[in-house]
């Protein structure tokens, strides 16, 4: 028991400090790199949880996509520092709003739990999730495909509709840019290919 | 025996199975950078390393030898913690994945049921290594190098989660041990061939499953014909061009053991891990010492048989172009491997699907 209450503190304190240096590194890259490390200890508090396949989940979307993703974007772009320093001051009462509403709905999130107990959706045995015989990922998928069966449809549809909309805003067909078609390669053969031509002397041949 | 499940015995224990797979692990790739050179050597008709003990036996202890007294240059404009964290990640990472791989009957240093997730998981975050290292060299070749290298395993990785769904679906259990154990039998209970004969006519999709995984294997590892990354021709040594001496070094045992993770890989998950291709019935009357070994050289010879084809493949085919690269991943593999992960659980509804063992 004492060897996870040091492994939680220690990671609590490696998330929350990782976190604090998202918002203070000078250099972005820097940035994403913590956020990186604070995803990668918050998956960590997962499996002390119990929660390991949503601690993996985290780490292959997360770490593994999402933040490549974001490396990639950060380190190419050509980010001007003293410009984005610029202003800070106006965009203070802003940010400070929205950490307040967050730590207000944090407090009441935790005084409700802590007092009346989590939100019990289903009682149904086969559906609660909470029988320790399942595994993990059992236990998710029993609750996800049949109590949350339409959220579940309705977040598959928003992502659909998300990556047709990228593909619409960034895909431009270009005209006169000459694409390789694979398949006419392939299919390409020595008849079709080359033209034997004999031509007279004093003749050219026609192209 | 009270004493090791104490958990101070049970620490001594675990550290100390972790330093044996540790040291055998270093060890044999040592040997499999060697035979990687021999044969790419051989395809060549060249001798390739014979200088250093026995037929070159001990090339690779000479080249480590070399790599750890050169003088560790860091370049200026380089971003110096960064630049230096990199190989540790990929050295970390690449050895840390071994730890849920079952090399012998109940043999992992951890037995986890998410064992495959975690090893997607660790392989998907072996990309920051190689693009920390490019990014921090602060130098042109390895930034484009890291950036080749970033969209390729983010785009292999896609096809490699989803034929690792197919064998999931078909194990019924994310556990790497019992993935083993269900393909245990004769040789046809492999998930190449579809696991079982009941499910024979999977081996239609589970045959190419496999050859996707080896391919994206090679993708995902920077291996040649896909390492573009570090394409000599183009990019000198691409994110690697700026280091030397122990942090290449590094690099270059992550990249290997990230090989031999794959191979292993394959070996687990489509041809039977440990089990021998008959029946091993007769293991029950013989001394578990010597069972363990039975599973462990079976292991051992699917791991290096897969490495030899991956060789093979290295000196053998031709780069690919880096359009021709992602087109393979994205229009061929990732359609294929989706309607196969359709195909063997559309078979699984009519036929039944596995039930794991608890």
């Amino acid at each position: 028991m004492a060897l996870q209450a040091i492994a939680f503190y220690l990671m609590a304190a490696v998330t929350v400090a990782a976190g604090f240096c998202v918002v203070s590194a000078r250099n972005p890259v820097h940035s994403v790199l913590w956020l990186i490390l604070a995803f990668f200890s918050a998956a960590g508090l997962f499996v002390l949880l119990g929660a390991e396949f949503l601690a993996m989940l985290l780490v292959v979307v997360y770490v593994g996509a999402v933040a490549v993703l974001f490396l990639f974007v950060v380190m190419m772009l050509d980010v001007d520092f003293a410009s984005l320093r610029q202003g800070f001051a106006r965009y203070m009462p802003i940010g400070l709003l929205i950490a307040a509403v967050l730590a207000v709905e944090m407090v009441v999130v935790a005084t409700t739990v802590s007092t009346q107990g989590a939100a019990k959706h289903s009682p149904g045995p086969a559906a609660s999730g909470t029988d320790s015989a399942l595994s993990n990922a059992e236990a998710i998928g029993r609750v996800l495909y049949t109590d949350y069966i339409y959220f579940f449809q309705a977040a598959g549809l928003v992502l659909l509709v998300a990556m047709i909309g990228a593909i619409v805003l960034t895909l431009r067909h270009k005209p006169g840019v000459k694409r390789q078609i694979i398949m006419n390669q392939v299919l390409r053969t020595p008849a079709t290919g080359m033209k034997l031509v004999n031509p007279k002397q004093g003749e050219g041949i026609d192209a | 025996m009270e004493f090791w499940s104490t958990p101070v015995g049970w620490t001594i224990l675990t550290v100390a199975h972790i330093l044996a797979i540790t040291v055998v692990l270093l060890l044999t790739i040592a040997f499999v950078i060697y035979g990687d050179r021999k044969i790419f050597a051989g395809v060549q008709a060249r001798k390739g390393p014979n200088v250093v003990g026995p037929f070159g036996l001990l090339q690779s202890f000479a080249d480590l030898g070399k790599f750890l007294i050169k003088e560790l240059i860091i370049p200026a404009g380089a971003d110096k913690a960064v630049y230096l964290l990199a190989p540790l990640i990929s050295v970390t990472l690449a050895l840390g994945a071994w730890a849920v791989m079952p090399i012998a009957p109940g043999w992992a240093v951890s037995n986890i049921n998410v064992g495959i997730l975690y090893l997607f998981a660790v392989s998907s975050m072996g990309v920051y290594g190689i693009i920390m290292g490019g990014w921090a060299s602060n130098s042109k070749y390895p930034f484009l190098g890291s950036l080749r290298s970033a969209a390729q395993m983010v785009s292999y990785e896609v096809s490699i989660g989803f034929v690792i769904i197919t064998v999931i679906l078909l194990a019924g259990t994310m556990n790497l041990n019992q993935i083993t154990e269900a393909q245990s039998g004769w040789f046809w209970n492999w998930y190449m061939f579809g696991g079982g004969l009941k499910n024979l006519p999977l081996i239609l999709i589970m045959f190419p499953m496999g050859v996707i995984f080896f391919i994206s294997g090679l993708a995902e590892t920077n291996r040649p014909p896909f390492d573009l990354p570090e394409a000599e021709s183009e990019l000198v040594a691409g994110y690697a061009v700026e280091y030397g001496s122990t942090p290449y070094m590094l690099f270059y045992l992550a990249e290997t053991s990230n090989i031999v993770l794959m191979s292993g890989l394959m070996a687990v998950l489509f041809l039977g891990g440990w089990n021998a291709p008959w029946p091993t019935g007769y293991l029950e009357s013989w001394p578990a010492w010597l069972a363990s070994l039975h599973g462990l050289f079976w292991y051992a010879m699917k791991t290096f048989f897969v490495f030899f084809m991956n060789a093979m493949v290295r000196s053998i085919v031709p780069r690919y172009r880096y359009d021709q690269l992602m087109r393979l991943g994205w229009k061929v593999f990732l359609p294929t491997s989706l309607v196969a992960v359709f195909g063997v659980a559309g078979w699984l509804v009519y036929t039944g699907f596995p039930v794991a063992a608890p």
